[in-house]
């Protein structure tokens, strides 16, 4: 049975049609055509999953844990189903489903039914008529828990005899381990001239997408419509159905452009608590809007890591040997985790050529917040710690930190540290090649000596990777739908949220090249279970490569078809005499043309539509025998490479840290879009200087002690410099027009490049957290001579 | 209670509970929903309305005070004729992406503009530091507001 696309509120019409009052303007490839979605959003009329609002509708919440490891004696909730306007009071017994969610191993309940795993699970689900009831009703619910041994440390969890997070895990409290090995590491060390080891511990990172978790679902004539903030529908429908118990193909999922995801909806926030909420309570729209503090503690975020690296190199530099071994602390559920921990494995070792390579990773449970996707999903960790690596060995060996990553860049052709051949573009070796080029660069000297009294400035280097898609097991499948419409205008089906990234605009630019179309030409429809087709989650760098292949397809063949069925009405000699133009096709040798409306109203409606697949393509290899690896995504075989460089003034009398410029070279394949391209650096380098400078979950016995926007805090217009950003636009075979994934490349470069300015500046280096004025005061306060090279 | 003020433009008088929050009474009551809501409690700017064409935190207001004021919200600004040359600005200058903090980004740089009609880069930070934006690092925002005030200088005006 067909989930039926009708009923469409004012709410949805919203979504269709072209950019109402958008300057008409060619498509083209290359060119920087404005966002189709920034009209709606600059006048304030673009209708996020946060702004539905009716007269009737009804709120949901949940009361949560508040303790990270307890086991439920009891639920007391008679007090509050007793308040007037209280509708549903729910607990796990409610739940006909599994009450499990979750994209790779199904572990995370939609209400806790045994146990509680983290301070943010859900436990009770209330809905009342407004918010003051439901506040009130979530209040006088007592949950009566009995406290057990909390674990807030992967390493000791892993240790013998430690309490379970979930005791029918097989492997304890290890959710994945990995191991990948190239050469002989051993043997490889005993014959390197120099070694470097160094320790490093990253924190959790909270997304703080500025739009919350929310979303509001209706239950009607036995169908279940869901609309969320989300990067999934296609997976939230068939994870939200099992959880709950209801028909998948009556569950139909919307999802409007995200205020902000970066990863973190990349899976269930609110849906299947949403489903169950309107489920109970037919024929009124029921919505659930999490706060800043509720975000903040039951949301997913960047995983902690502690990362151990050895690197060896031959005297002239070259690396010869690297062993890693990383912790990934994934909270209480998988969540992702296992495919965060893989990639994270997959780039340890950075974009350069190590012969022999040793590299391990855990991810492990915990009663910490979630660790989960978000923006670069393991790698911005690995990166911070052999980025450093890099230029502790470069001054260990008296080598210039730029001399030593471009001796040991990776070259087409070549095997990566995890021991997959590259056979896509390989651009590190270029974007290294042009910083010596750059103005900054080149004036970095004296720029450094003019530091003002007090302060100290330096300049630090990055390299830096991105695999692109889901790897080799998980279908990284696309389905593009088109369509000409009956008024001869063409209306791409986005199968793939965009999250902000503006993805969806490319899809239109993409289209309208092939189309030969001008914006005013082009509609849109955004992913909707019920309307576009399943085409993969918005993540892993994969929007536009996959979606945009698909799109490509489908294009041509809509082209193909037009122009011969054109060619057909007007007795042409053939299709090749025919072309398309901005809203007609023209028979060139006579300079006739047909208007798209008039053909369209000739053409039934399967031959109106196109529809194309694409999968990308994945390794003939595998560097590894464990098929739980594979699973989890290794190998990737197309990556994006990037060499950033921070410029920092260091006030050596408070520790605080100023970036004054910064730098950035990016292969990510050829350009669709250059202000699309640049939104995304400039957007990833301030996630990764947050990160870099002070963004820090700080999480005591597994509560979070930085609860709000107030105590954890995200860049502000005054903590960000002006960045300079230039593609080295490298042709990517695969790519659609030669594109590679541009999303997370610029999330993984700030945090060591930083650091290696700092070091430059000072002589000190961080080795645990974001360099805070604290942390950088306490280590010029205790300095010894050579801390750097520890 | 009855409170009467002027919303983009438009002489209301309405009855609320004097303390509705005054984000809930436009997104709600208003069907205002350019006026955005993130932190809840005057942290992220993204609630931003003009009050007498000040900025103001419309998530830590309430009803009563806007009694016998002047509101302005994003959906106030572009007239008849078209889009307000500042969120022209934003559009051109790509300053947008998710679009979460742009309601408030535009309004703040409005009310900086008629107090520095000529600001530099440093000001134009300083005036929208209290509006969070996770998206963009900001450096097309204070492209787009320093595009729309130079060209405001352009003598004809």
């Amino acid at each position: 049975m067909k989930c039926p696309a009708r009923d469409l509120d004012e709410h949805e019409q919203a979504k269709d049609g072209g950019p109402t009052g958008m300057k008409n303007t060619s498509l083209e490839i290359g060119k920087s055509v404005p966002r189709f979605d920034a009209i709606a959003k600059v006048t304030g009329k673009e209708k996020y999953a946060a702004d539905f609002w009716a007269q009737d509708v009804l709120w949901a919440g949940v009361k949560r844990a508040a303790v990270p490891h307890a086991r439920i004696r009891g639920i007391k909730t008679d007090d509050a189903i007793r308040i007037p306007g209280v509708l549903s009071v729910l607990t796990s017994k409610d739940v006909k489903g599994t009450n499990r969610q979750g994209v790779v191993r199904k572990d995370q309940p939609v209400l806790a039914d045994d146990k509680v795993r983290h301070c943010g699970d859900p436990v009770v689900l209330v809905v009342a008529e407004d918010r003051e009831t439901l506040a009130k009703a979530l209040a006088c619910i007592k949950v009566d828990l009995e406290p057990l041994p909390g674990l807030f440390d992967p390493e000791n969890a892993m240790a013998q005899g430690a309490p379970l997070v979930h005791e029918e895990n097989p492997e304890g409290n290890l959710l994945l381990k990995g191991s990948l090995e190239t050469g002989k590491v051993e043997a490889a060390f005993e014959s390197c001239y120099e070694t470097v080891e160094a320790e490093f511990r990253l924190p959790h990172q909270e997304h703080a997408y500025l739009e919350t978790e929310v979303g509001w679902a209706v239950f009607r004539d036995d169908f279940l419509q869901i609309t969320a903030s989300t990067q999934s529908p296609f997976r939230d429908r068939y994870e939200t159905a099992e959880a709950i118990g209801f028909d998948m193909h009556k569950v139909r999922i919307i999802a409007p452009y995200c205020g902000g995801a970066f990863g973190g909806k990349d899976g269930i926030t609110v849906q299947s608590l949403l489903g169950l909420a309107a489920w109970s309570n037919p024929g009124r729209p029921v919505k659930m809007w999490w706060s800043r503090e509720e975000s903040i503690l039951a949301s997913v975020k960047r995983h902690p890591a502690h990362l151990c690296y050895k690197l060896g190199a031959k005297k002239d530099g070259t690396f010869h040997a690297l062993s890693v071994r990383i912790y990934f602390d994934t909270g209480p559920y998988d969540n992702l985790g296992g495919a965060v921990m893989a990639l994270g494995l997959e780039h340890s070792g950075g974009p350069y050529r190590i012969p022999n390579t040793s590299l391990k990773a855990w991810a492990v449970f915990t009663n910490n917040p979630i660790g989960g996707p978000f923006r670069g999903f393991g790698v911005p960790q690995v990166t911070a710690a052999m980025e450093q690596m890099v230029d502790m060995m470069a001054k260990r060996l008296g080598i210039s930190p730029l001399d030593i990553r471009v001796k040991n860049a990776l070259r087409r052709g070549d095997r990566n540290p995890a021991g997959t051949t590259l056979t896509g573009s390989t651009g590190i070796g270029e974007c290294l090649g042009k910083i010596p080029a750059s103005r900054l660069w080149q004036e970095s000297e004296t720029w450094k000596k003019d530091a003002p009294p007090f302060k100290k400035r330096g300049v630090g280097l990055a390299s830096a990777m991105q695999g692109m898609g889901y790897g080799p097991l998980i279908p990284d499948t696309a389905n593009a739908k088109l369509e000409l419409t009956g008024d001869g205008r063409f209306r791409v089906f986005c199968g793939v949220v965009d999250m902000g990234q503006g993805n969806a605009s490319t899809y239109l630019q993409i289209a309208g090249e092939i189309l030969n179309q001008e914006t005013s030409g082009m509609e849109l429809v955004l992913p909707d279970t019920a309307r576009t087709l399943p085409s993969g989650s918005s993540s892993a760098s994969r929007t536009t490569f996959t979606f945009g292949n698909a799109l490509v397809k489908a294009s041509k063949t809509m082209k193909e078809r037009l122009l011969e069925k054109a060619s057909d009405i007007l007795m042409a000699k053939g299709p090749d005499e025919m072309a398309l133009v901005p809203g007609s096709v023209r028979h060139m040798p006579s300079g006739k043309e047909m208007p798209l409306s008039a053909l369209a109203g000739m053409l039934s409606e399967a031959e109106r539509t196109s529809v194309a697949r694409y999968r990308t393509p994945s390794a003939k290899e595998s560097p590894t025998g464990d098929p739980n690896l594979t699973l989890h995504g290794i190998p990737h075989i197309i990556f994006s490479y990037a060499a950033h460089a921070a410029f920092l003034e260091v006030d050596t009398l408070s520790g605080e840290i100023e970036i004054k410029r910064y730098l950035a070279f990016t292969d990510c394949g050829r350009i669709l879009n250059p202000q699309i391209f640049e939104q995304q650096m400039q957007g990833g380098i301030a996630q990764g200087l947050g990160y870099a400078l002070f963004e820090e979950l700080k999480v005591k016995q597994g509560m979070i002690r930085t609860p709000d926007f107030g105590t954890y805090i995200i860049p502000t217009s005054m903590d960000l410099p002006d960045m300079e950003s230039t593609a080295v636009e490298l042709h990517e075979e695969n790519g659609p027009f030669g594109l590679k994934g541009a999303g997370e490349i610029a999330m993984n470069g700030p945090f060591p490049a930083v650091a290696n300015a700092l070091a430059d500046a000072c002589g000190i280096r961080i080795f645990s957290g974001p360099m805070t004025p604290e942390r950088v005061l306490g280590a010029l306060k205790k300095k010894p001579p050579c801390q750097e090279e520890r | 209670m009855k409170i009467r003020f002027c919303l983009n433009e438009k002489d209301m008088e309405i009855e609320t509970r004097p303390d509705r929050r005054v984000v809930d009474l436009m997104r709600e009551d208003m069907g205002l929903t350019g006026t955005k809501e993130s932190c809840g409690s005057g942290e992220c700017g993204s609630c931003t309305i003009l009050v007498d064409g000040e900025t103001r935190l419309s998530c830590i207001m309430l009803a009563a005070q806007l009694d016998g004021r002047s509101i302005t919200t994003i959906e106030g600004i572009s007239g008849v004729e078209g889009l307000h040359p500042l969120q022209e600005a934003f559009i051109e200058h790509g300053a947008i992406q998710c679009g979460f903090c742009t309601p408030g980004m535009v309004l703040t740089s409005l009310d900086l503009m008629g107090l520095k009609p000529c600001p530099t880069r440093e000001e134009i930070r300083e005036a929208i530091s209290g509006n969070l934006c996770r998206c963009t690092g900001y450096q097309k925002i204070v492209d787009a507001v320093e595009a729309f005030a130079s060209k405001r200088k352009v003598p004809q005006q």
